[in-house]
């Protein structure tokens, strides 16, 4: 019994100790944070008040988030269609090439992301390779592609499109292909085969993939900045200029903590999600 | 049927090249554009490695090359032990659905959330800010993946081999260091690569934790494109991509970076 303790000691003790001081006492601070006042000199006054959360609620700041819930879901949607054709395709490829597909897909992701998005400023700034293609062709008009909200959304979707990809691949991978050919042999078209069957059943998938991409996305700040060129601040640039510009270190932790709160309402309702799928196969 | 069949998987093999090309024309570009003499992106003023010599005559970027070096070593060696125990305890000592998830949080959590908390922390501490800071910021979540790597690792291993040691009389010191060790091994070199690869090109939390004076490579490159578009980021981009796909590759070689993602 003692041994066992011990055990458990040294291999959970440094671990868990680590995340204890590094992660969860540091999240603890800035969410005690955000019910301080913020000091005329950008202290922080050390007097409880709900201010920056009844500030976070007022129209500015609400546009602001619904703004960036548009764009954040938005790219979700689009990397969803994009992604799931791929993971599909992955999927039901023969065994020696999914690895090699999906290591294609997912190798970009592991590259620097402010690089990746660099590339899309050369691509899209206004004397930029698609406007020259464009004037190439004949199309003499200079479009202005970069600094808009389709380019911040091009952007996220460029970085995020593996994170839907992977878990999409995972539940259809692990999908039993009798199903479908039941109900192809039953006399269902193809459509309605994935319709009603294929995408029910990875549906997890979807939703695991759709927090992947979505999450992330919410939270950007530089992708806004550099794509969208600071015409629209959105979350994540808005948090961040609380602590780096306006030194309002409280209100910046309260919309933190209200966009964490979001996130952890959708991860409790994907595990809740899980949990059933499971019970439901368990039954089976 | 069958043609049906075979024309659904062409389109959807159509749609695949599509999409890689999405994903690598723009890296591609880059690459391309870094040995263009002109510097400029539409046009092309012949072959030269000029913009190379440029990098290498810059010393804010080879010096805070080092500085991404630094941290991301730094924070690998310190991640890599204790990841793999804590992976080794979550598999083989406690079963908890909520230690699972603590781990897991580094990993999901908004990367500037984990920055912001953390520089309330240091500065709640008053620690002056610097490679250290980052190199502990950095630990946090590559703690979390290696954990996740050499858990796949050890999922993948029949504990009966272990058994067996123990039931011909192998202490369980022996058995850890002559059968666990050696067979997660390769897990355990998968992961400090891939922690490796993460810290070297991590920006936000690194942003947020690092001191006025010493930037890494990423907040270098911020601030640098932040300005526009400058030839030489071209030759810089296409040197951190490619030391970031030879990690990579090695780490896949070693193990299931993968699989473990997908787990």
């Amino acid at each position: 019994m003692k041994k066992n303790i011990v055990q458990r000691l040294i291999l959970l003790g440094p671990g868990l100790t680590w995340l204890a001081i590094f992660l969860l006492v540091p999240l603890g601070i800035l969410f005690v944070y955000s019910f301080f006042q913020r000091g005329s000199f950008g202290g922080i006054v050390y007097e409880f008040t709900l201010q920056n959360y009844a500030r976070a609620v007022e129209p500015l700041f609400v546009r602001i988030f619904l703004l960036s819930l548009k764009i954040a879901i938005v790219t979700t949607a689009l990397a969803l269609l994009i992604g799931y054709p791929v993971a599909y395709y992955i999927a039901t490829s023969p065994a020696r090439w999914r690895t090699v597909l999906l290591g294609l897909v997912v190798l970009p992701f592991w590259t620097s992301y402010l690089i990746r998005t660099y590339a899309w400023i050369v691509l899209l700034n206004s004397e930029g390779i698609i406007n020259h293609m464009l004037l190439a062709l004949g199309v003499n008009a200079r479009l202005e592609l970069l600094y808009t909200q389709s380019a911040i959304t091009i952007g996220l979707l460029y970085g995020y499109l593996p994170f839907m990809i992977l878990p999409l691949y995972a539940a259809i991978e692990r999908l039993n292909p009798e199903y479908a050919e039941a109900s192809a042999d039953l006399g269902a078209t193809p459509l309605k085969t994935f319709l009603t069957v294929t995408f029910p059943l990875t549906l997890r998938g979807v939703f695991a993939g759709a927090l992947f991409v979505f999450i992330p996305s919410l939270g950007n700040f530089f992708v806004p900045e550099l794509l969208g060129g600071g015409q629209e601040i959105l979350l994540g640039n808005l948090i961040r200029d609380q602590f780096l510009k306006a030194r309002d270190w409280p209100f910046g932790s309260a919309l933190a903590f209200l966009t964490m709160a979001l996130i952890m309402v959708l991860l409790f309702f994907q595990a809740w999600l899980a949990n059933r799928e499971r019970q439901a196969t368990n039954v089976a | 049927m069958l043609r049906e069949f075979l024309t659904g998987r062409r389109i959807l093999g159509a749609h695949l090249i599509l999409v890689l090309l999405f994903l690598y024309g723009p890296i591609v570009m880059l690459m391309a554009l870094s040995f263009n003499e002109s510097g400029l992106a539409t046009a092309w003023g012949g072959f030269s490695t000029k913009w190379y010599g440029a990098l290498a005559a810059n010393q804010d970027i080879i010096s805070a090359a080092l500085n991404s070096l630094i941290v991301a070593t730094g924070s690998t060696l310190i991640a890599a032990p204790i990841g793999t125990l804590l992976a080794l305890g979550l598999e083989r000592a406690v079963k908890s659905s909520v230690l699972d998830a603590l781990v897991f949080v580094p990993m999901i959590i908004p990367d500037i959330v984990l920055a912001l908390a953390l520089l309330s922390f240091y500065s709640l501490l008053q620690m002056t800010l610097g490679l250290y800071s980052i190199l502990l910021s950095h630990v946090v979540f590559n703690i979390a993946f290696v954990a996740a790597i050499v858990r796949t690792r050890l999922n993948h291993f029949d504990p009966s081999i272990e058994e067996a040691s123990l039931d011909l009389g192998a202490s369980e010191v022996t058995t850890f260091f002559k059968i666990t060790l050696p067979m997660i091994f390769p897990g355990i070199v998968a992961g400090a690569l891939l922690a490796f690869t993460i810290s070297m090109d991590e920006f936000v939390v690194a942003y947020f934790t690092a001191g006025p004076a010493q930037p890494t490579l990423p907040i270098l490159i911020y601030s640098m494109v932040r300005f526009g578009v400058t030839p030489d980021i071209n030759a810089l981009a296409t040197i951190v991509v490619l030391v970031s796909i030879v990690l990579l590759l090695a780490a896949q070689r070693f193990g299931t970076p993968l699989k473990a993602l997908n787990e």
